[in-house]
């Protein structure tokens, strides 16, 4: 079939087949190909940030147990449906764009593109919610309102704690010279000196059923990974959006149809991954047991 | 998903060789993943110990892999667009798992005494 077209359409002037391409189908399939590669690549992106979370969870899992508390279950399982929905309506203006129909195609990509906005609504707030409560990376977590975060949830694992969280104590500072004074932006992490069980918790200290017993030590190894992970996704997400809002230029102006829809296909399996990645995101920030 | 209904919905100009799917199929994975969503947020109700990660686990793999059959369609590619993702995963569980088993060689707590500068 498409040999035919190809000798019909006086090579060169077939506006969807580039030069050096043979046929439709070797086009698409290049098209394809080349967009599952980059796809590898934002997998492997993504593996590194896994690999850290693995290490510091099966390290550390009392800080894990402890600090998502402090997450939304119910704004993570809300921005989950929402990214699941805008990926099937991606899929069918995949469909739309295979099938021509471009009334639905602008339809569905701007329902997608709604969603992506609906996502980093939600994800505003939550965002919002850890900056007010210092419930941040690093050294710019702050234990002191994070307990007063606790004293206001309902659930709160900071309730009956010590009042003391995270903290570095204070007489740490002038064993280990070398080290800045407390209160300076120094890192929260007890140096070698000090600790010299590096980083590890003792584990009379791990407390994996009553959270609110023991506050554990560098809770904002969570955060911080909570951040950089959810942040690169949300980068994605606004990333994915700019594609799909530029797809729905081209399908306002016509451009896709049966010939001519890879660039919408690809643009779909961006947002898929997007939303695949999320799915793993979700149970393993949000929902730990 | 038939013969039948591919040719069906066959438009003229769509190349060989490219799977249209059908509006049925892309509502049912959709309920598929939302029942699975609620699933998972249900299984934070039950103490399974350890059990609890790898149930998570299972079924996040049981709704990626939906996705990418389904809405991205690998069910009906060529066979290297699987292959590549698939190999990208691959080479993520060596990097996950030679780390965890790296990390979990060694003691959580140094051996008193054992190292110089440590408190007998």
């Amino acid at each position: 079939m498409t040999t035919q077209e190809n000798r019909a359409g006086n090579h060169g002037h077939d506006p969807y087949l580039a030069h050096h391409f043979e046929t439709h189908e070797q086009q698409f399939e290049s098209g394809k190909l080349g967009m599952w590669l980059f796809l590898a690549t934002e997998v492997l992106l993504f593996g590194g940030l896994f690999c850290a979370y693995a290490v510091y969870r099966s390290n550390h899992p009392e800080i894990f147990i402890y600090a998502h508390q402090f997450l939304d279950k119910q704004l993570g399982g809300l921005n989950t449906l929402v990214l699941i929905f805008s990926s099937l309506t991606m899929a069918w203006a995949v469909r739309a764009a295979q099938l021509g129909e471009r009334r639905k195609l602008i339809t569905l990509l701007s329902i997608t593109l709604a969603c992506g906005f609906i996502f980093l609504g939600v994800k505003a707030v939550e965002y919002e919610h850890k900056w007010k409560h210092g419930l941040l990376w690093g050294k710019y977590y702050q234990s002191q309102t994070h307990d007063a975060h606790g004293a206001q949830g309902a659930q709160s694992p900071a309730g009956e704690a010590s009042p003391q969280p995270a903290a570095p104590a204070p007489d740490i500072a002038p064993a280990s010279p070398g080290v800045a004074a407390p209160g300076s932006e120094r890192s929260l992490l007890p140096s070698a000196a000090e600790e010299p069980r590096g980083l590890a918790v003792p584990s009379e200290k791990i407390d994996t059923h009553g959270f609110g017993t023991v506050v554990p030590k560098n809770v904002q190894i969570f955060f911080s990974v909570y951040f950089v992970m959810t942040g690169l996704h949300g980068l994605h997400v606004i990333a994915g959006m700019v594609v799909i809002g530029i797809m729905l230029v081209g399908a306002i102006r016509g451009r896709f149809g049966p010939r001519f829809f890879l660039p919408v296909d690809n643009a779909g399996l961006y947002w898929h991954l997007v939303d695949l990645i999320w799915i793993y995101l979700f149970p393993l920030l949000y929902l730990i047991h | 998903m038939s013969k039948h209904q591919d040719r069906e919905s066959h438009p003229a100009g769509l190349p060989a060789g490219v799977h249209v799917m059908p509006v049925k199929a892309l509502v049912a994975v959709w309920a598929a993943l939302v029942v699975l969503t609620v699933v998972t947020v249900g299984a934070t109700w039950f103490d399974l110990g350890s059990g609890n990660l790898w149930l998570a686990m299972a079924i996040a793999t049981v709704k990626a892999s939906l996705v990418a059959l389904y809405f991205m369609h690998l069910r009906y590619d060529r066979p290297i667009n699987g292959i590549v993702l698939i190999t990208a995963l691959l080479f993520v569980a060596l990097f996950v798992g030679i780390a965890l088993t790296d990390t979990e060689a060694y003691n959580p707590e140094i051996i008193p005494g054992y190292a110089p500068g440590m408190p007998e």
